[in-house]
């Protein structure tokens, strides 16, 4: 304290630590809750990966050992092994990357459409896209089938790639506008003025500032195909995609080739994922961690 | 390099009634730095966007160079540009946005390289070749934008409000270096503004629009001095021109202002009996707190010290101008002071039409 002060400071309040201490509880209270829903996410998938990777007998033992401590393949084995898994596992793979591919393929244009021209009739274009998915699954399937008959398309792979394409169509179309949305169109004009054509812009310039977006509808699309089962049921009989072919063989499994088939459907979706991830959160050098 | 024709350009766009340019006509000579300068929606943009074909007009036409290219795509033009908000590629290094005209038109990559050098030489981008535009500041991105352009060896080179998302300091240091290398190019030059004092400063040639005409085409200096009309005097200068309303006496050898009798200059002979408007700039008019022959008194309503100067509003006959005085000078609102208006720097307009009067 220097010399030249002559006034004495007035007395301090006391700290109040309550605010403080609220805070930090409502923190314990939102992290407790977020570790909550993340074991309600997780433990079913943890189960299941459990329950297909031990032994059949294991199965059976009373108490159920929570920890790994029976890892076999044995269970993934037979249900793999079982008649027209790996088929079917085959034709999964098939019809999502086919759904995905011709569904990009008419999709991003469709989309670029919409986000950069004005054209009669837009708006109501755009609702009547998503009437696609106002119809039940199988009330647009049972005609299909008729359809797919027909036209000797019954009972194949692409039967199903073209219904599926049809269900995330709108969903890429609209998903890919508000991407391409996002694109300024600046920098496009640039592109054409430095010497791009109209495609070459979106080649070059376009197409790659949109990727991440576009890497997220796709895994949509993927994964809706992935899972569909009803119209895949209904549309195949002798090339089902793995949920169908699951489905069908299901009720009169043992428990075993439940969970081994439960384990196959959710790990090439999680995979996939995985895999796309860093399209969706590497954007532009600032990785998002 | 070439020169630009552009002559009755008509363009409306879909949906609006109004002309965006109306029947514009413009001659920029080879190696010229031209300047569209107007507030925003008089229609400067759309005629640079016409240039660079990223618009299609309605009618008129366009030739560079001596050859048509009204309706040619952006791409085959030979054109390149400085956009407002950038547009660099924010997927691509700071490298291959220089040099990305250069690739689409094929060029050897020795000389890319070599291009890409000498433009991040000139610009100080050096050090930040290999960087993501995200990881550069405003101003680099923007020096990014500009290498872009100037590495092309473009016939015209068109640049759309580049300096406006630039911070007030980094816009007055890019701006004389803008001019130095555009003067050191030597490209044809199309300047897009809606600030007059970038007009003022960087062009040639500065072309004041207005509801999509021009107003004025003419060496800045002429268009800062003697506004063609109202609009381009109250657009340009800061501040804006003063416009006091005035009559010439009948023998057409006084100009009245209120109570006042000013000596009328001899363009005014021909206008006797009728009213003006008189145009001058708040720099040409000297003050002073005593009364000497021929001054008009006024009232302060404002001071402004403004540091090089004290920028004063007062208030002549029940008219309101703005006057500069320099900074050593001492007055308070309220006070009266004498105002000198030089009789070379004042100009006259018709009152109704607001246009320059001429002699007759």
């Amino acid at each position: 304290m220097t010399t030249t002060q002559t006034k004495p400071l007035a007395p301090q309040p006391d700290v109040d630590t309550a605010p403080l201490k609220r805070l930090r509880r409502d923190r314990a209270l939102l992290q407790a809750a977020c570790i909550v829903i993340s074991l309600f996410m997780l433990v079913p998938i943890y189960l299941i990966s459990l329950a297909a990777l031990s032994t059949r007998e294991s199965l059976n033992d009373f108490p159920l050992s929570l920890l790994p401590t029976n890892l076999s393949f044995e269970t993934l084995g037979a249900f793999l092994g079982s008649t027209g898994i790996l088929g079917a596992f085959g034709n999964s793979l098939i019809v999502g990357i086919g759904t995905l591919l011709i569904s990009a393929l008419i999709g991003i244009p469709a989309g670029y459409a919409l986000a950069r021209f004005a054209f009669p009739a837009k708006e109501p274009y755009q609702l009547f896209l998503l009437f696609t998915r106002a119809l039940p699954i199988v009330v647009l399937s049972v005609p299909l089938a008729r359809l797919f008959l027909t036209v000797d398309l019954y009972d194949t792979t692409y039967a199903v790639i073209l219904l599926h394409t049809a269900l995330a169509l709108p969903t890429t179309i609209l998903i890919s506008a508000s991407v391409f949305l996002s694109v300024p169109i600046d920098v496009e004009e640039a592109a054409r003025v430095f010497g791009c054509t109209p495609a070459g812009a979106f080649l070059k310039v376009v197409m790659p500032m949109a990727l991440p977006g576009l890497a997220a509808a796709s895994i949509f699309t993927f994964v809706m195909s992935w899972n569909e089962v009803l119209g895949a049921s209904i549309l195949t009989l002798d090339h089902r995609t793995l949920p169908a072919q699951v489905l069908t063989s299901l009720a009169d499994s043992p428990l075993a080739y439940r969970f081994a088939g439960g384990f196959a459907l959710v790990i090439p979706s999680i995979i996939f994922i995985a895999f796309m991830r860093r399209y969706l959160t590497n954007m532009w050098g600032s990785t998002i961690r | 390099m070439a020169d630009i024709t552009i002559s009755h350009l008509v363009k409306t766009y879909p949906g609006g009634t109004e002309r965006a340019t109306d029947d514009v006509s413009l001659d920029i000579a080879d190696g010229d730095f031209t300047v569209l300068l107007g507030p925003s929606g008089c229609g400067k943009t759309t005629l640079l966007r016409m240039l660079a074909g990223l618009e299609l007009p309605d009618s008129g036409s366009i030739a560079v160079g001596g050859k048509d290219v009204t309706y040619l795509p952006p791409n085959k033009r030979n054109m390149s540009m400085v956009f407002q908000s950038y547009a660099v590629f924010p997927h691509r290094k700071v490298r291959y946005n220089i040099g990305f005209g250069l690739s689409m038109a094929k060029k050897p990559k020795e000389e890319i390289d070599r291009k890409v050098a000498w433009a991040a030489d000139l610009l100080q981008l050096g050090p930040y070749l290999d960087r993501l535009p995200a990881q550069l500041s405003g101003g680099q991105r923007q020096r990014v934008a500009v290498a872009r352009a100037i590495v092309m060896d473009a016939d015209v080179l068109l640049m759309d409000e580049p300096l406006s998302n630039l911070d007030a300091l980094l816009r007055l240091n890019f701006r004389s270096e803008l001019k130095k290398i555009v003067k050191d190019l030597k490209t044809t030059t199309v300047y897009v503004t809606h600030d007059q004092s970038e007009a003022l400063s960087l062009g040639d040639r500065v072309a004041v629009m207005r509801k999509g005409q021009i107003a004025q085409l003419g060496d800045p200096l002429d268009v800062y001095d003697a506004p063609a009309d109202r609009f381009v005097g109250g657009f340009i200068g800061s501040p804006p021109m003063n416009f006091i309303k005035a009559a010439v006496s009948g023998d057409g050898g006084a100009l009245i202002v209120g109570d006042q009798r000013l000596r009328a200059p001899s363009l005014l002979q021909s206008y006797s009996s009728t009213d003006v408007l008189l145009g001058v700039r708040a720099e040409n008019v000297a003050v002073d707190t005593q009364r000497s022959s021929g001054d008009v008194p006024g009232t302060v309503l404002v001071v402004e010290p403004m540091g090089s100067s004290i920028l004063l509003t007062v208030e002549v006959e029940g008219q309101t101008i703005k006057v500069q005085a320099p900074p050593t000078f001492r007055t308070s609102p309220g006070s009266t002071i004498w105002l000198t208006f030089s009789p070379n720097s004042m100009r006259f307009y018709d009152s109704e039409t607001a246009m320059a009067l001429v002699a007759r």
